[in-house]
């Protein structure tokens, strides 16, 4: 804020602008991560899971303190996932078979139950101190062509990328991926065909799992490994409504988007509200622009609108 | 036993139930127990009953989730501490019924996407109204009358000219307004407006093909659960904390309410005690519990954590095996070992 001080109000600092454009960009992609594990799970089973974020903490909270304990990098990496594994298999198992058929909000006040679970048992099996995670990428901004850009944002954008494009391919070039399709298009034509739902439940809620571990990874040596990890489920919810519940571009695009206009009107409308304005910004657009398109950019068009 | 039974009798079993339970809670509780049972546990149960009670009317009968109720409960304390400071002369219950408009009035613009909305689209779009009141009431520091800490004595609580000192003061002013907000909800629910609540929880369609104004039926929901939401956050904030500040008001209370009618009983007015009575008794127990069983090694860390996960496994659970709650449950009891008259 310190630059435009002193500054003529008509002159228009691009550089500045796009500055703020490529860092709220880029820290959109983090949302679109977190926004993914959403979709993956509400693709094939109609569940907002908004134990994504509890899932996130308690995948970087188990990985940083086998690392705390001496495990070798990668072995903590095969140990997290194989738990990850695990949960996803008990949650199908406990929370979504006794509750099939019931309506979506039921599940998704489930979910709630689940994140307050998930929450609760990582912190206690693990503490609920910071830990700093360290993965080895140097946070070093770089230049190009004046504009600042931090490597580490660089690095996660790439990962973001690289998973959204494995999860397209899955989707369509794999058996398991056309099941999950199958299964998100119509339950019972999916069942009537022999697909056994909750095998498909179990490998997405696992799926959901890992992007929640890569999540959580890269979120976690951003802000340091504790309990508020969690509350970036917060943030990935207005990146689903612009994008729409059900659709993988849509995350990247609506994360995209969120994170652009979250940092832009900081920098431009914030300083007319005093500021701080970023916790509530991204809901007020993602409405605003709900109530135009109801299905988001990307989404299905929904059955259920008043 | 006559005089008890049957329809169209002035007396009924179930008036008969909430007269005792009125003597009770005025006449027996008020002799009992010291500062601690009315300032820890009373006070915050009637409060927490009351705003699960205007959450309940929203999401048991309306149908539509909110997870911004901690919001409402902010801008009712937060209302009725400036019309008491800023309105000189205003009675303390004007003050009261003021700032349960003001919530009702912010609680319908809020509800304006419910009339585009269903399901999660809605329940995200309440938390837009949490996050911005939590950011506007700490932002603006008019709000707050300029105080530097953002932390404010709440006055003294009168009511038609007595006032309430003291735990046992502070309990039976809780206590009144529960009682009179309860009553005029039971009437609310048998009423047309009701009823044109259930029917657009049910069937938005079939409502609005019988007849039923939808989108005003929606709005009413919003506007009437803020309401009485707004009112309990007074409660929350002048009688059980005794301060207004934004902090206790935050995405966790919002998802304690809702878990409260979870738990209860959704669309059950009962409900929204039995869950409130539940939440506020149930770290009580675990630390007692948990103190005995494991001593020391119990902290309150751990507490936390167990009572985060004790909640969460517990609405799980209800969801699976009791989705009317502990309303349907202690229903089930009562009906178990009620004392029944031998047919022949």
């Amino acid at each position: 804020m310190t630059r435009k001080q002193g500054l003529p109000l008509m002159v228009f600092d691009y550089q500045f602008f796009i500055e703020v454009l490529v860092g709220g960009l880029l820290s959109g992609i983090m949302y679109s991560l977190v926004a993914l594990g959403f979709v993956l799970i509400y693709k094939t089973s109609g569940v907002l899971n908004f134990a994504q974020g509890s899932m996130l903490l308690f995948a970087a909270l188990t990985f940083v303190s086998l690392e705390e304990r001496g495990v070798p990098f990668a072995l903590a990496l095969a140990a997290t996932l194989a738990v990850m594994v695990a949960l996803g298999i008990a949650i199908e198992r406990m929370v979504l078979r006794p509750l099939v058929n019931q309506p979506p909000i039921t599940l998704f006040m489930a979910t709630l139950g689940l994140s307050y679970v998930i929450e609760g048992a990582a912190q206690l099996v693990w503490g609920t101190q910071v830990h700093g995670l360290d993965l080895g990428i140097e946070d070093r901004p770089f230049e190009v062509h004046g504009v600042l850009i931090s490597q580490f944002d660089l690095f996660a954008a790439t990962v973001a990328g690289s998973l959204v494009a494995l999860f397209s391919l899955f989707f369509r070039y794999t058996r398991i991926g056309l099941a999950f399709r199958a299964v998100a298009d119509d339950q019972y034509a999916a069942l009537a065909v022999g697909l056994k739902l909750p095998r498909v439940w179990a490998i997405v809620w696992t799926a959901a799992g890992v992007v929640a571990l890569v999540a959580g990874l890269l979120w976690g040596a951003r802000l340091g490994v504790q309990f508020s990890l969690s509350l970036v489920v917060l943030k990935a919810l207005p990146v689903l409504v612009l994008g729409g519940f059900d659709s993988i571009a849509g995350a990247i695009i609506g994360g995209l988007l969120i994170g652009a206009i979250e940092k832009l009107s900081e920098v431009y409308v914030g300083p007319w509200f005093g500021g701080g304005i970023e916790s509530w910004a991204a809901y007020v657009v993602a409405l605003g622009f709900l109530l135009v398109r109801p299905a988001g950019l990307f989404g299905q068009k929904l059955v259920e609108r008043a | 036993m006559a005089l008890t039974q049957g329809p169209g009798r002035f007396i009924t079993s179930e008036r008969l139930g909430v007269l005792v339970l009125l003597i009770i809670a005025y006449g027996i509780i008020p002799t009992l127990g010291g500062s601690y049972l009315f300032d820890a546990i009373l006070t915050p149960f009637l409060a927490l009953s009351l705003a699960a009670l205007g959450l309940n009317i929203l999401t048991g009968y309306a149908g539509q989730v909110s997870l911004g109720s901690a919001a409402f409960l902010a801008i009712g304390a937060f209302a009725a501490f400036n019309f008491n400071l800023r309105v000189p002369g205003l009675p303390f219950a004007g003050s009261i019924v003021l700032a349960g408009l003001t919530a009702a009035l912010i609680g319908i613009f809020f509800g304006l996407p419910s009339l585009r909305l269903k399901g999660f689209y809605l329940a995200v779009s309440t938390l837009a109204a949490q996050f911005f009141v939590q950011w506007a009431l700490t932002k603006f520091s008019w709000f707050s009358n300029n105080n530097p800490s953002g932390v404010i004595d709440a006055p003294a609580l009168t009511l038609a000219g007595t006032a309430f000192t003291g735990p046992v003061g502070r309990y039976l002013f809780s206590l009144t307004i529960v009682v009179l907000i309860t009553f005029a909800s039971t009437r609310l629910i048998r009423s047309q407006t009701g009823r044109n609540f259930i029917a657009v929880r049910d069937h938005e369609t079939a409502a609005r093909v019988i007849g039923v104004p939808v989108l005003a039926t929606k709005l009413t929901a919003f506007g009437i659960s803020s309401f009485i939401i707004g009112v309990a956050g007074v409660l929350w904030a002048f009688a059980y904390l005794r301060t207004v500040e934004t902090a206790g008001f935050n995405i966790d209370r919002s998802f304690q309410i809702l878990f409260i009618i979870i738990i209860g009983g959704l669309a059950s007015l009962r409900g929204a005690f039995f869950g409130a009575a539940f939440i506020v008794v149930f770290p009580l127990l675990l630390s007692r519990l948990g103190g005995a069983l494991f001593g020391g090694v119990f902290d309150s860390g751990v507490l936390e954590m167990s009572q985060r996960i004790g909640i969460g496994a517990l609405i799980i659970l209800f969801l699976i095996l009791e989705p009317r709650g502990l309303a349907a449950l202690l229903d089930r009891i009562w009906d178990w070992i009620r004392p029944r008259r031998v047919t022949a």
